[in-house]
């Protein structure tokens, strides 16, 4: 495999199409919310109540928006700590998506916060609460939303001609990109872990207790191997460009390996726990167990084979459905299995969704104007061979 | 890459995270242990009459606005705690409703306000150290100027006791904070202190249990005795009125005694359960009741704290960081001999 | 209400108050006062007028026995109308020894030849506690019991009225007194239904007010059959209620603000009295409503400073400490507390729509950009082949 087909470059072209021009839209409307949100209280734009003090802005925009993010995250794991340095090409744009979701997870984390502008007590000394949860989650995120810029910075320098900075920083990569390796691994599992203490106000099948931050870093992995592949199938419609097949489907395989773990570990560690008799309850947390436990399963059994592997079709399907799954996993234990007392009911409001639509939006905005203005991704054959 | 160094580079991390988890210093945290003078309240439901006292003798002592839950607006009628109600008393109804204290066809009062645990979930949870548990009193208190407004608190605690003030550009948490800034002038807990029947008493609560297993141990149907207000400890000081006064040396002295004339009632069928004395740990509020309290909308929650639970993982993750480095080292290790600058081209490939 | 109607009672009103002589403006102030105690609708005030101007003045033959006369010395100080031109002309009082000019064998005659005139027709009004201990001998009047008085008298009555707490169950010398082994009083002191045992109408309390008295005797003659009443014998219309629930003092009682000694600042700005022992909460009477002395209605113990003792209700006055707090009753949820669950938080239809559309969206671009990478596949399939 030739290196230089691969080294990344700008893919050029005109960032104005009815298609960004329409993320725009949603963009400013989420930002003109925000704006109301931010005069008027929490209140006032989202449903939000005692009963469920976190709503979508927390277990989608944060929890799920950072697992989606998570494909720098898997890659790196891969590529450097495992030495897989054949999936180099996908490090690149999985990174940049991992900062974009990153870094807008971290700036939701603001929209959410009622006492916003105390947030820096977080990384204050006589503030800052060691035995919390979120203490550790807030600030590993904050990390490695800095890490992941030091990481990606490589990519501007070389545009922005520092060559100088660049070289220097080349030597020292090794260590940021180790610690974009551990930072991940330690808020991916807390996030899991925020859910230990809501104790019994979890449903059984999403209280896994101790092994929490187990099944939450091994689907973030998971998701990060399936929005790799997600994104490299959406790249290459969208940009036209030739599919790496023969890079994605060993990644595939890898993906399979780890689907395969934690499916086992999901289900032997709901039989164990007893849990598994709510699942046959008349309950909308067990039409959603098992339609989460469908979105891991489905694939188990359609990517089995080699060559379902190297079917796009069938991997995009499948690695679409692990995201479903990752995201059913996370907006079941913090939303559909939160059960805080009878008589609470939440729905997001129609604002509240915009806001995290808009987020979204603006993700998609923003990568596609720096993958058209920067190098990002590997240049590669038009798809008209 | 060859299997073998996949292997090994497997080897190294998980060894590096198995070293860490081992040589880290925490063990499985247990509850902790009831501060020396905790203070807390001890609500009887067979006592309460279901006036609100409590509730208005709340809003004024601390301050807070009315609230409405009714088309008309004449006076304050919250429906359960929330941003400006630190204490609702509820009513559980029942069929008929022929008997207080009874299940079936019958209906009781219960207060909600905060448990004040022993071990609590809000502590642990808040990132930023605005909840806090008194290490002398044990009175969990909060402090706005500290707090983010995370709202991880109100998701934790078991008995949805925080809450929140969504409908403000500045929001806040707002919870019973035992009346702690009237503490200063010698003064108890309000909801207490109005309380007409003793349903709600203040005290220590290692009196406090004392009484409790009094009141368990009644004969019902038989007249007894009920302290009110503020039920002290012999070697309590008097802390109201003055200490010269009437009887002001007795009561100094020699047994465990009330600041407001008892109350004489019959003493009702008790549910032989002390709630919160075991429960999650124990909580400084303890509560008596004739019917079971889930039905008065108490969960059953088991001996061993959220809040252990939540902090062995951390404390075994992250105690002391020694994991993190240990990792972190391994994994620089790793990265050092895979990375190889782009520059220099020659990926592996 | 019709012309006529309106006529019939002017008319009823001006034969009344000539015969009465009291202007016809103040017998009718005493009829919607009565009615109004009886909680009666607007218009009974007109049949009231009707009855009393219609019957023939009922016989009442009053009877005394362990009693204070206090019941007899509140009736006379009802205004409405003075009581005097009640007695003398609305009921034709037979024979009550306070106010009977008759004394000795001559009030006995007149009890005899009342009671043969009027006989199932007379109303018999008891005041005070009977004796029962040792066949009533604690008690008696002409040489009877108590005890053979009242069963006498009872026998032919139209219908009996035990006014007063004594007469209603026992009253003050019913009180057993703090000796070790007394489970009665010393003269076994009963109410009336004990006695006869059936049951009466009941006006309890030290005294009663009196138009709860006025009104039950009205009530009767306006429509021939005494009023409601509860289990316990006692006019729903002046019993139906806890006084706590009419209280003036109830909003310091539900705001906590309690007097906690007689004079300290509590007691002087009004506060509840609850905690003083008021037996308001465990007591059934109108007390709080209506007041005493027509003098307006916040003249009543209540309103003075002074607790209510409970003195129409059995097993609380004269048994109850005055000090000793009460046992609420009747207390159960009213409909406007919280129940232990209420339903919270709002879910919007909107948003709802919107989430399915954005999932539908997805899913359909999903599906579509699949199809599409399947016909790629094919399109590719054979190439690997070659």
């Amino acid at each position: 495999m030739a290196n230089h087909a691969h080294a990344p470059r700008p893919l050029g072209g005109s960032t104005f199409t009815p298609f960004t021009l329409l993320l725009g839209v949603l963009a400013a409307i989420a930002g003109v919310i925000l704006v109301y949100r931010f005069i008027n209280g929490l209140g006032a734009v989202t449903n939000l109540n005692d009963g469920y003090p976190w709503g979508i802005w927390i277990a989608y925009d944060v929890v799920v928006g950072s697992a989606f993010a998570c494909g720098g995250y898997s890659m790196a794991l891969l590529v450097y700590i495992f030495n897989k340095g054949q999936y180099h090409p996908l490090v690149r744009p999985a990174l940049l998506a991992s900062l974009f979701g990153y870094t807008l997870a971290g700036v939701s984390v603001i929209f959410d916060l009622g006492r916003w502008w105390n947030f820096w007590h977080i990384f204050w000394p006589g503030y800052a609460q060691v035995n919390s949860v979120m203490f550790e989650v807030a600030v590993c995120i904050s990390a490695y939303i800095v890490v992941m810029w030091i990481e990606f910075s490589p990519a501007f320098l070389e545009k922005w001609g520092m060559k100088d900075v660049k070289q220097k920083l080349n030597k020292l990569l090794f260590f940021f990109i180790a610690l974009g390796v551990l930072l991940p691994s330690m808020h991916q599992s807390s996030l899991g872990s925020l859910l230990v203490i809501f104790g019994q106000q979890i449903h059984p099948l999403w209280q896994s207790g101790m092994l929490l931050p187990v099944t939450y870093l091994l689907t973030a992995i998971l998701l990060g191997f399936a929005v790799v592949i997600f994104e490299a199938t959406l790249s290459s419609t969208g940009f036209k460009r030739q599919l790496e097949t023969d890079v994605l489907a060993p990644l595939a395989k890898v993906m399979y390996l780890t689907l395969a773990a934690y499916v086992v570990l999901r289900v032997a560690e709901v039989l164990i726990r007893g849990a598994l008799g709510t699942a046959f309850a008349a309950t909308w947390q067990a039409f959603w167990f098992w339609v989460e436990m469908a979105c891991f399963i489905v694939p188990l059994v359609t990517l089995a084979s080699e060559n379902a592997r190297r079917s796009a079709s069938k991997l995009f399907v499948g690695a679409v459905l692990l995201m479903l799954g990752g995201m059913l996993l996370r907006i079941n234990g913090f939303l559909v299995g939160y059960m805080t007392g009878e008589g609470w009911n939440y729905f997001p409001s129609f604002a509240e969704l915009m806001v995290t639509v808009g987020i979204i939006a603006f993700e998609i905005l923003a990568y596609i104007y720096i993958v058209r203005n920067y190098p990002v991704l590997p240049a590669a054959q038009p798809a008209t061979r | 890459m060859d299997r073998r160094k996949f292997f090994k580079a497997s080897l190294a991390g998980g060894a590096a995270l198995a070293t860490g988890a081992a040589t880290c210093p925490a063990q499985a945290r247990d509850n902790k242990p009831l501060p020396s003078e905790a203070l807390g309240l001890l609500f009887d439901s067979t006592l309460c009459v279901g006036c609100k006292a409590c509730v208005a003798a709340c809003k004024e002592a601390n301050g807070m606005p009315m609230e409405f839950s009714t088309k008309d607006q004449y006076w304050d009628t919250p429906l359960d705690i929330s941003g400006k109600t630190l204490n609702v008393i509820k009513a559980y109804r029942d069929g008929k409703m022929e008997v207080k204290d009874r299940e079936e066809n019958g209906f009781a009062f219960i207060k909600k306000s905060c448990m004040h645990c022993v071990d609590p979930s809000c502590v642990s949870a808040c990132p930023v150290s605005a909840m806090k548990k008194d290490p002398k009193t044990g009175v969990v208190t909060y402090d706005k100027d500290a707090c983010i407004g995370c709202r991880y608190c109100v998701a934790a605690c078991p008995f949805g006791v925080p809450r929140f003030t969504y409908d403000s550009a500045t929001p806040q948490i707002s919870k019973c904070q035992l009346c702690v800034h009237r503490h200063k002038d010698g003064k108890y807990a309000a909801c207490a202190e109005v309380c007409p029947t003793g349903a709600t008493l203040y005290g220590r609560v290692s009196v406090l249990r004392e009484e409790a297993r009094r009141r368990l141990a009644m004969k019902p149907g038989e007249m007894a005795s009920f302290p009110r207000g503020h039920l002290r400890a012999a070697e309590e000081k008097v802390l109201q009125g003055a200490p010269q006064g009437k009887g002001a040396m007795q009561r100094a002295g020699w047994r465990v005694e009330s600041d407001q004339s008892a109350y004489p009632n019959v003493a009702a069928k008790y549910l032989d359960h002390v709630y919160g004395e075991k429960e999650f740990g124990g909580t400084q509020m303890l509560m008596l009741s004739g019917v079971s309290f889930q039905k008065l909308g108490y969960p059953d929650l088991p001996p061993r704290s959220d809040a252990a639970a939540s902090e062995t993982i951390q404390h075994t993750l992250y105690g002391g960081l020694i994991a993190p480095i240990a990792v972190l080292g391994a994994l620089t290790f790793i990265a050092k001999r895979n990375v190889k600058p782009e520059d220099e081209g020659g990926h592996h490939g | 209400m019709s012309e006529t109607y309106i006529e019939e009672t002017a008319e009823a009103a001006a034969t009344v108050a000539s015969r009465l002589r009291i202007d016809r403006r103040e017998f009718m102030q005493f009829c919607a006062a009565t009615a109004t105690t009886l909680g009666l609708s607007s218009g009974a005030e007109a049949a009231i007028a009707k009855a009393v101007e219609k019957a023939k003045r009922p016989s009442v033959i009053w009877l005394h026995f362990q009693e204070c006369t206090g019941c007899s010395e509140s009736l006379l100080r009802a205004e409405h109308p003075t009581l005097e031109k009640l007695i003398l002309d609305v009921i034709s009082l037979d024979y009550h020894e306070t106010l009977m000019a008759a004394a000795g064998h001559q009030a006995e005659a007149a009890r005899k030849s009342a009671m043969k005139a009027n006989k199932g027709k007379y109303i018999l009004v008891v005041e005070g506690a009977i004796p029962t201990k040792q066949n009533g001998i604690y008690c008696k009047i002409g040489g009877h019991t108590a005890i053979d008085l009242l069963k006498e008298c009872a026998a032919d009555a139209a219908a009996v009225i035990a006014i007063g707490s004594c007469a209603s169950w026992g009253g003050m010398p019913s009180t057993i007194p703090s000796i070790a082994g007394a489970d009665s009083s010393p003269t076994g002191s009963s109410g009336v239904a004990d006695v006869l045992g059936k049951p009466v109408v009941t006006i309890p309390g030290c005294p009663p007010n009196p138009y709860n008295f006025l009104a039950t005797a009205v009530h009767f003659l306006t429509f021939g059959k005494l009023p409601d009443i509860d289990a316990l014998g006692r006019p729903k219309f002046a019993y139906g209620r806890i006084i706590h629930e009419h209280c003036e003092r109830r909003a310091h009682f539900d705001a906590g603000r309690f007097a906690l000694e007689f004079g300290d600042e509590g007691h002087r700005k009004g506060y509840c009295l609850y905690k003083l022992g008021c037996k308001g909460p465990e007591t059934y009477a109108n007390c709080s409503t209506i007041g005493f002395g027509d003098v307006g209605e916040s003249n009543w113990p209540v309103a003075c400073g002074h607790p209510c003792i409970g003195c129409s209700e059995k097993g609380v006055g004269f048994t109850k400490p005055i000090h000793m707090t009460a046992q609420l009753k009747g207390m159960s949820p009213p409909a406007s507390y919280p129940g232990v669950v209420e339903q919270q938080g709002k879910s919007s239809f909107a948003s709802a729509a919107a989430l399915a559309a954005i999932a539908g969206a997805a899913a359909g671009g999903a599906a579509m950009l699949a199809k599409n990478l399947g016909k790629q596949d094919e399109a590719q399939a054979p190439r690997k082949g070659e």
